[in-house]
Formats: C-alpha cells, sequence, structure tokens
C-alpha cells in the first residue's frame, strides 16, 4: 500500500513538473524543471527494480543533459515568447 | 460507480499508472507541436522520450520481485553456494546449475532494462546534436522562435526573386533582366557568381570564408540528415518547403538551402541580382548590415 | 492555429487511453513481456553462461553485444557531427566578445573541486569494472568520467579542462573506444568463432569458456566508456563555445 502511494505520488510529481518545465518562459527555469523531471524518473525506477537504468538516468539525465542544456542557453537568449 | 468492471474502475484505479504514461505523451507531443521556441520543442521531445521510456520499463515490472542481479545464495559460481565443511561428503551441485523456474520469478525481468538503457543514451546523444543545430540556426537568423524565423525566410526569398514588379527605382533595369526569365536563368546564375567572385575581395574575408564554409557544411549536414532528430527537420523541412516552389522559377532548388543557412552572404548578391550595377551592389551593401547593427 | 493542434493530440491520447484497457495487470509476473521465454532463459541462463551476477550487463554485453556496438557508433557519430555542424562557424549573432572572465575562480569552489576530481575519476573506474556485480557499466562509468572534466571546465575556465584534454585528443579516444569494442569481436573471429563470440577467448586466454566471457566483457565495457567519456567532454566544449574553443561558461 505504501509503495502504490509513493508511485501514484511521483507520477503526479512528474506530471506538474512536464507541465511547468513547458510553461515557464524563462529558459533557464525550464531546464532545472527539466532537470527535477528527469530526477524524479529515476527515483520511479529505483522504485521498480531498473536499477540500471535509473542509474543511467541519474547520470545523463539529471547530468549530462542539463549542464548542455544551459551551455547553450548560455549562447542564446534566456527569454522566450511562450 | 466504483463496482469492479466499469471503465472508472478500470481506468483510474487499475490501471493509473497508464492512464499517467499517456497523459505524460500527450504533453510531450504537444509541447513538440505547439511551442514556438525552439529550445521548448526540444523539452517537449525529451519529455516524449523518457515517456515512453518509462511506459517500456513498467511493462516487464513483477510484482514482488527483486532487482535483476544474483542473489549471493542463487548465484551458481559464487563463493556463498555452500561448500560445506572441509570432508568430502558435499552435495554434487557445485558445478554450475541452471537457476530454477521457480526462482525465475523472484527477479525482475531484464530485457526492458537493456532495451532502455539503449534508447536513454542515444536520446542524450540526439538532444547534443538538435542543441548544436538550434546554435546555429541562431547564428543564422538571430532568433530561436519559430514564426520569426519563417517570416524572415519568406522575406529573403521575396527579397531574392527577380520579380516583375519591384519596389526598389531602378525598375526598367530589373524589367529587362526580369522579363526575359528564360534566358535570366543562366545569366542570373553567372552574374551571381561573377557578383559572389567580385565581393569577395571587397566584402571581409572572413565573412566570405565562413559563409562558404558555412555552406558546405550545410549542404554536408542538410543531405544525411539524422532519422532521431526527426523534430528538428520535420520543423526546417516544412520551412523549406514553402520556401522552395516559391523559388523554383526563378533558380535552382539547391540554392535556396545554403542560403537560407548563410543569412550575410546572401544579402549582398541578391541586391546584386536585382539590380546589376556594381555601384549599387557596394551602395547596398551597407544596407542590409545596418538594421542587424 | 496553435491551437489546433490540440485535436489530433487530443484523438492520439484518446486511442491510446482505448489501447490501455487491453494492458495485463500492473506488476502481474503473467504478463506477456515477463512470461515470454526469452527473459527466462536469460534468467535462468546467466549465472551459468558467463558467471556474471548482473543480468543486464550481461545482456547488454554479451547476449546483445551488437546493439551495444552500434550504440557506441551513434554516440561517437553525433560527437562528430556536433563539431562539424559547429567548427568554425560565426554568424551575425554569435558572441565574439572576448570572455575577460572579470572574477578570478573562486576559491572556495576551486580548492573542493581539487580535492574531489581524483575521488570522481576513482569512483567512474570502480562504476565501470564492478558493473558486473553491482549496477553499472560501461556507459554510466564513462558519463562520470566525462563529467569530472566537465567540472574542471566549470570550476576554473575551459582552457585549463583543454589543456588537459584537447580536443583532437577527445576524439582520438572516441575512436579508440569503438576499435577496442570492434577488435575484441574481430579477435574473436579470428579464432575459429563467429564475430563477439567471446568464448573463443579461452584459446589464448588460461581461463575457462565462461571466466573468457566474463573477462571480454570488461575489456567491451572499457571501450564503452572511453568512446562516450571523450564524447561527453566533446559536446560540452563545444556547445558552450559555439565550436570556437574560447570562452564559455
Amino acid at each position: 500500500m505504501g509503495l502504490e502511494l509513493f508511485n501514484t505520488l511521483i507520477l503526479l510529481l512528474l506530471v506538474v513538473a512536464a507541465l511547468i518545465a513547458l510553461r515557464v518562459k524563462d529558459l533557464l527555469t525550464a531546464s532545472v524543471v527539466f532537470a527535477v523531471y528527469s530526477f524524479l524518473m529515476c527515483l520511479l525506477w529505483a522504485e521498480m527494480g531498473a536499477v540500471d537504468v535509473a542509474f543511467t538516468e541519474a547520470t545523463v539525465g539529471a547530468g549530462i543533459s542539463t549542464v548542455v542544456m544551459i551551455a547553450t542557453i548560455f549562447n542564446l537568449k534566456r527569454k522566450s515568447s511562450d | 460507480m466504483f463496482e469492479d468492471g466499469t471503465i472508472i474502475n478500470e481506468l483510474f484505479i487499475e490501471r493509473l499508472n497508464y492512464f499517467i504514461y499517456v497523459i505524460l505523451l500527450l504533453i510531450g507531443l504537444h509541447g513538440m507541436i505547439a511551442k514556438n521556441n525552439l529550445i521548448k520543442k526540444l523539452i517537449g521531445m525529451s519529455i516524449f522520450q523518457t515517456a515512453i521510456i518509462l511506459f517500456y520499463v513498467s511493462v516487464g515490472v513483477k510484482e514482488g520481485a527483486t532487482i535483476p542481479i544474483y542473489l549471493p545464495e542463487h548465484d551458481p559460481h559464487g563463493s556463498h553456494a555452500s561448500h560445506g565443511d572441509e570432508n568430502g561428503t558435499d552435495e554434487a551441485v557445485h558445478g554450475p546449475v541452471v537457476l530454477e523456474a521457480g526462482m525465475v520469478k523472484g527477479y525482475a525481468n531484464p530485457l526492458p532494462h537493456v532495451l532502455m538503457l539503449t534508447a536513454i543514451v542515444v536520446g542524450v546523444a540526439t538532444l547534443g546534436l538538435a542543441l548544436a543545430l538550434c546554435l546555429r540556426i541562431y547564428q543564422g537568423y538571430g532568433t530561436i522562435e519559430e514564426d520569426e524565423i519563417l517570416a524572415k525566410i519568406e522575406r529573403q526569398e521575396m527579397r531574392s526573386k527577380p520579380s516583375i514588379i519591384v519596389k526598389s527605382a531602378d525598375s526598367s533595369k530589373s524589367k529587362t533582366s526580369g522579363s526575359d526569365k528564360s534566358v535570366s536563368k543562366p545569366k542570373v546564375s553567372s552574374s551571381t557568381s561573377t557578383k559572389r567572385s567580385k565581393a569577395r575581395p571587397k566584402a571581409k574575408a572572413k565573412i566570405a570564408s565562413t559563409a562558404t564554409k558555412a555552406k558546405t557544411s550545410g549542404a554536408k549536414s542538410v543531405s544525411p540528415k539524422p532519422k532521431p532528430a526527426a523534430s528538428k527537420s520535420t520543423t526546417t523541412g516544412t520551412k523549406k518547403s514553402p520556401a522552395k516552389p516559391k523559388t523554383a522559377a526563378s533558380k535552382s532548388t539547391s540554392k535556396p538551402k545554403p542560403k537560407s543557412r548563410s543569412k550575410p552572404k546572401a544579402k549582398p548578391p541578391a541586391r546584386a541580382k536585382a539590380t546589376s550595377t556594381a555601384k549599387k551592389a557596394t551602395a547596398s551593401k551597407p544596407k542590409p548590415r545596418t538594421p542587424k547593427k | 492555429m496553435k491551437k489546433l493542434s490540440l485535436i489530433p493530440v487530443l484523438v492520439v491520447g484518446a486511442l491510446l487511453i482505448y489501447a490501455a484497457d487491453d494492458f495485463p495487470e500492473w506488476g502481474s509476473p503473467t504478463a506477456p513481456a515477463s512470461a515470454s521465454p526469452l527473459s527466462s532463459h536469460f534468467i535462468s541462463n546467466t549465472g551459468v553462461d558467463t558467471e556474471v551476477p548482473n543480468m543486464v550487463t550481461a545482456v547488454l554485453a554479451d547476449y546483445r553485444g551488437f546493439d551495444t556496438m552500434f550504440e557506441t557508433v551513434v554516440v561517437f557519430i553525433a560527437g562528430m557531427a556536433v563539431l562539424a555542424i559547429l567548427k568554425n562557424s560565426s554568424g551575425p549573432n554569435s558572441k565574439k566578445k572576448n570572455f575577460h572572465i572579470e572574477t578570478e575562480p573562486d576559491i572556495i569552489v576551486t580548492n573542493t573541486v581539487r580535492l574531489l576530481i581524483p575521488v570522481i575519476q576513482i569512483f567512474a573506474f570502480y562504476v565501470l569494472a564492478h558493473g558486473h556485480v553491482s549496477p553499472g557499466g560501461g556507459f554510466q562509468g564513462g558519463v562520470v568520467m566525462g563529467a569530472s572534466f566537465i567540472m574542471i571546465a566549470l570550476s576554473w575556465d575551459l582552457e585549463k579542462a583543454l589543456a588537459r584534454f584537447p580536443m583532437d585528443r577527445c576524439f582520438i579516444v572516441a575512436g579508440l573506444g569503438i576499435v577496442l569494442y570492434g577488435g575484441i569481436g574481430l579477435l574473436s573471429m579470428f579464432l575459429g568463432g563467429e564475430f563477439l563470440d567471446y568464448a573463443e577467448l579461452a584459446n589464448i586466454l588460461p581461463v575457462s569458456r565462461e571466466m573468457a566471457r566474463y573477462h571480454a566483457m570488461l575489456g567491451v565495457e572499457i571501450g564503452v566508456g572511453l568512446t562516450v567519456t571523450a564524447i561527453m567532454f566533446a559536446l560540452y566544449a563545444n556547445l558552450a563555445t559555439e565550436g570556437r574553443l574560447k570562452g564559455g561558461l
């Protein structure tokens, strides 16, 4: 019962994070919220028993993907119109 | 309303997880289609990819099963296997023994994990490539909003087409060059090549070299467009296809692609084509520069 | 106009929800994906064939080694393509300013990072080598190692990181990783087996056939780790500086 509750809570937080990442007008905020989304995915997979996938997502998704995106936004405009 | 078998019970309570996966997929898909900013489109693509990976991994979940690494007592070759005492009355079970069928149910299914590991790594490679393309688009157009880019392409194509209706003052010269469309094609291309070769020592050498390099790199990166960068290629593909039929009448179709990528080089030969005098070319060259500055 | 895009999205959503009705119960062991003979074969025979306790690493590097080789090639191609797109690129909107860093690198950050980087790199090697027994493997170890170089670039400046890992050496290392992977496969072919049939390596190594697969998997993971390390750092360096390799974050 507790595990299912955890599962459902994390899934709802995922949906909220995805919506926020697409709605904010500041690209830096969107990148950071996207890192939060990746980290919540990693937690979900660790709970499901997919530890290798969780490890990979933690390093690649919340690590490299965020850093590379912020390095690109550094050279672009930080404000987006929608 | 909450009895077994009704739609609400089946969808929301027993299969809630699948329902939320579908919602995540839809959020990612809508973000890819409807957002204006290119970086937001990429975030939508990543959300879509990770939602699909989540779906696949959750298909292989077994309730109450442990992670797919052998427990020490099941490991056929591990040192935890019961070697017993030093007396020689051990059982003959020290050779490699296949795991029994009953134990198989206790481990999670490793196959989806393996496939999704590959998917995650390929996803990050695609993201890096797409971000590099975004940078290049920003260098060429000055913006990463999709509607502004489309407007700039349309303005460029309208400006570089030698049409009879020309808004500039020297309409007579453009009429002679534009009325004879069948002859104007080789003339236009030769004039562009001569204007380009003349303009090269005049224009800054750096921009010319980067423009030629950008053209070759643009041609190279356009032709083998990688399939995973489908979202980027579809958006640029749709940008190019309305531009193509417009300018097919006046010049070869391979020209708009490198032209739209290297904008600072496109403007001087475009103006030089519409007006066929070298003086107007040099006079008009500062004009496209100043509004950008 | 963009509001019209909601219609196909909702149609796709309705179709998917309609299809979600057919799925098996969450987590049941009799689900078709879990009851397939292939997964049962992998779970029961991994220990016997390869002596590797981590089933995911065994399937990734041994049973499905061909997929992993081409995935490494895909990562390499992505790094090359980023270099090809961004090298010597400049348009009217590229940041040509010389990034003189007005402030010195912070003393706390640099000293902390100076203590941490060797530990991080040893941890990366550990994750790579211990991937047979614990979660980990080539990709994860390679990414952590590449992240350590990015950390040097972030706390000091990019020139210091490039002094340790120049861009041409990046691509040599990345190519070396793929050559290592393919080389082990070809070596098995020369010894009489098929491509990537690691058990044939027992003819030259003084170990049993199962342990030959164990050690060949380690070699293959090292190849993957080398490629991923180099490409992650190259990706960051090119994207942060628009191909110029000067200035940057």
